[in-house]
């Protein structure tokens, strides 16, 4: 089994488009073997059967001869929870999947996970703006392995999930956005009115109920059966489009008004993440978020922009142990964060 | 006992944590625990849908004197009775979907843009699955027409769909014809 590199993915080291606001772009299919038993009712042995066939497959596909296999048994606590905070797992495979297993590309853009709450989900995250693309890479690999694969699909409801939430075309398109103007000028609850209202859900960085800290943001599709694919996708962008210019908007309010009080936050957050000797992942996703506002607005010009979307990840629990090559408890974590910041910062 | 973290709720979660053989012991409100997994270790509450989900299932799709029948509703292929399903807002396999189809369907239509599927399909299916998207489209188109009063295209518009109706029962028989074939070819 390779050893995974827990420091940088192509996700948070890439640049991508309109990336001073829009973080990454994820898209995930989700698909399930016909005639199988789904997941969440079935034995180990089935669950065994659904990994050997789908690996079957993998193996031979010379399009995957890139991909690593990475058994979920065999990683340690802290490199699953790494895995989560990088957006290559999701945290059910992870948490609680029996005989679960991932296939991630060596660029770590494309993960294959199997055994999750659906049998399999493929999953494309790019840096930036890129939703169109993420689908395009995902439909290209469902393709591939659909031509050795028997899916489960109906004529009427088309491909058949656990979930009834993800029913049909199982595609879920995922934003994540840096919106600090939006969300200091008050503005965002009624953005985000206006966005459940048009079938899209507005989450916080770690999915469903997690609150939003330092200022991130994930918008994603909630229907998944009556639109096809490209429909989806091309609302979702069309949203996140209209979400894009109403941060610029704002932001641009506040360097004409207040340009020197975001100046002074976003140093203040500067000498913080520079000189501070213990600090929680809360406290520091905010300065992060501060910084890199106000780097955007050109306010702060010393620090490399690919820098602070390394930092957002690998000052995460997970992340944060694998760096330091040992576990750390929470006290531990707080004095270790910030000596690994500095670390970044100078390099 | 009380919360050790907020100390006014009563500690309902107990976690022990082993950290390099040092065992932590923490009891916990339902809220602080909550807090401290999202800080300590991120993981997606994905339960939060499907509670909801089974809520909308429990509340306005059926009345008391339904639930009874509903309960006894049993999937075929994998056994999922509709109670579980409506606890747990999981199906259990393919055919769950037909077994529960009278009521996911009012569900379906609340939570999605319709009940049909628009998107991508097999490619092994594909050319049947696209002739029917063809044949509804046409009709569609028919009617238009036929309200129009251009009847000479309408007309043209119903040949099309005869033909294609009949393209399908043929490609079916064919495949049927080749099904029995092969277990004839088995048999001996």
């Amino acid at each position: 089994m390779k050893k995974i590199d827990f420091s940088i993915s192509h996700w948070m080291e890439c640049s991508g488009p309109e990336n001073d606001i829009v973080i990454s772009s994820r898209v995930r299919i989700a698909r399930n073997l016909a005639g199988q038993v789904f997941s969440c009712l079935a034995s180990s042995e089935q669950t065994e059967a659904v990994l050997k066939k789908i690996c079957s497959v993998t193996e031979k596909e010379n399009e995957l001869a890139d991909f690593n296999f990475y058994a979920m048994k065999e990683l340690t606590a802290i490199e699953k929870q790494a895995l989560v905070e990088k957006h290559l797992v999701s945290p059910l495979l992870a948490r609680d999947s029996r005989n679960g297993a991932l296939l991630l590309s060596s660029d770590e853009a494309v993960s294959l996970m199997i055994n999750e709450e659906d049998h399999l989900r493929l999953q494309v995250i790019l840096p930036g703006f890129q939703l169109e693309e993420a689908w395009e890479k995902a439909d290209y690999y469902d393709s591939l392995l659909e031509k050795k694969i028997d899916f489960a699909f109906d004529e009427q409801y088309g491909y058949l999930t656990a979930c009834p939430t993800n029913i049909g075309t199982g595609l879920r398109g995922s934003v994540m956005l840096h919106l600090p103007a939006l969300i200091m000028t008050g503005q965002l609850n009624r953005l985000l009115g206006a966005l459940s209202q048009v079938g899209l859900a507005v989450r916080g960085l770690y999915g469903e109920g997690s609150e939003i800290i330092g200022n991130l943001v994930q918008i994603s599709n909630q229907v998944t059966l009556g639109q096809g694919e490209g429909e989806i996708i091309g609302n979702l962008g069309g949203m996140i489009g209209q979400v894009i210019e109403q941060e610029q908007n704002a932001r641009q309010a506040l360097l004409d008004k207040k340009r020197a009080q975001m100046a002074d936050r976003a140093w203040r957050a500067l000498g913080l993440l520079r000189y501070a000797q213990v600090m929680s992942s809360k406290e520091a996703m905010q300065l992060i978020s501060d910084l890199r506002i106000g780097h955007d607005l050109g306010l702060v010009k010393s620090v490399d922009h690919r820098l602070l979307n390394l930092l957002l990840v690998l000052i995460r629990p997970g992340c944060l142990q694998m760096l330091a090559g040992r576990e750390l408890d929470n006290d531990e974590r707080n004095l270790e964060r910030p000596a690994q910041i500095k670390k970044i910062l100078e390099s | 006992m009380l919360c050790q973290e907020c100390r006014r709720n009563e500690a309902t979660i107990h976690i022990v944590k082993n950290i390099n053989g040092r065992q932590i012991e923490l009891n916990l409100c339902e809220g602080c625990a909550r807090k401290k997994e999202e800080l300590d270790f991120t993981f997606e509450p994905q339960f939060s849908l499907h509670k909801l989900f089974a809520s909308m299932l429990n509340q306005g799709l059926f009345d008391g004197s339904e639930v009874k029948s509903v309960s006894n509703l049993q999937c075929p292929g994998c056994g999922l009775t509709f109670t579980q399903f409506s606890q747990v807002g999981r199906l259990g396999c393919s055919d769950c979907f037909k077994a529960f189809e009278d009521k996911l369907k009012p569900l379906l239509r609340r939570i999605h843009a319709g009940t049909v599927h628009n998107g991508k399909v097999p490619s092994r299916i594909a050319k049947r699955v696209n002739a029917i998207r063809e044949i509804d489209r046409l009709k569609e188109l028919l009617q238009q027409k036929i309200q129009d009063e251009e009847f000479e295209e309408a007309a043209l518009i119903r040949d099309r769909i005869r033909s294609i109706e009949a393209a399908i029962k043929e490609n079916s028989r064919l495949a049927e014809a080749g099904q029995d074939d092969s277990e004839q070819g088995e048999n001996q």
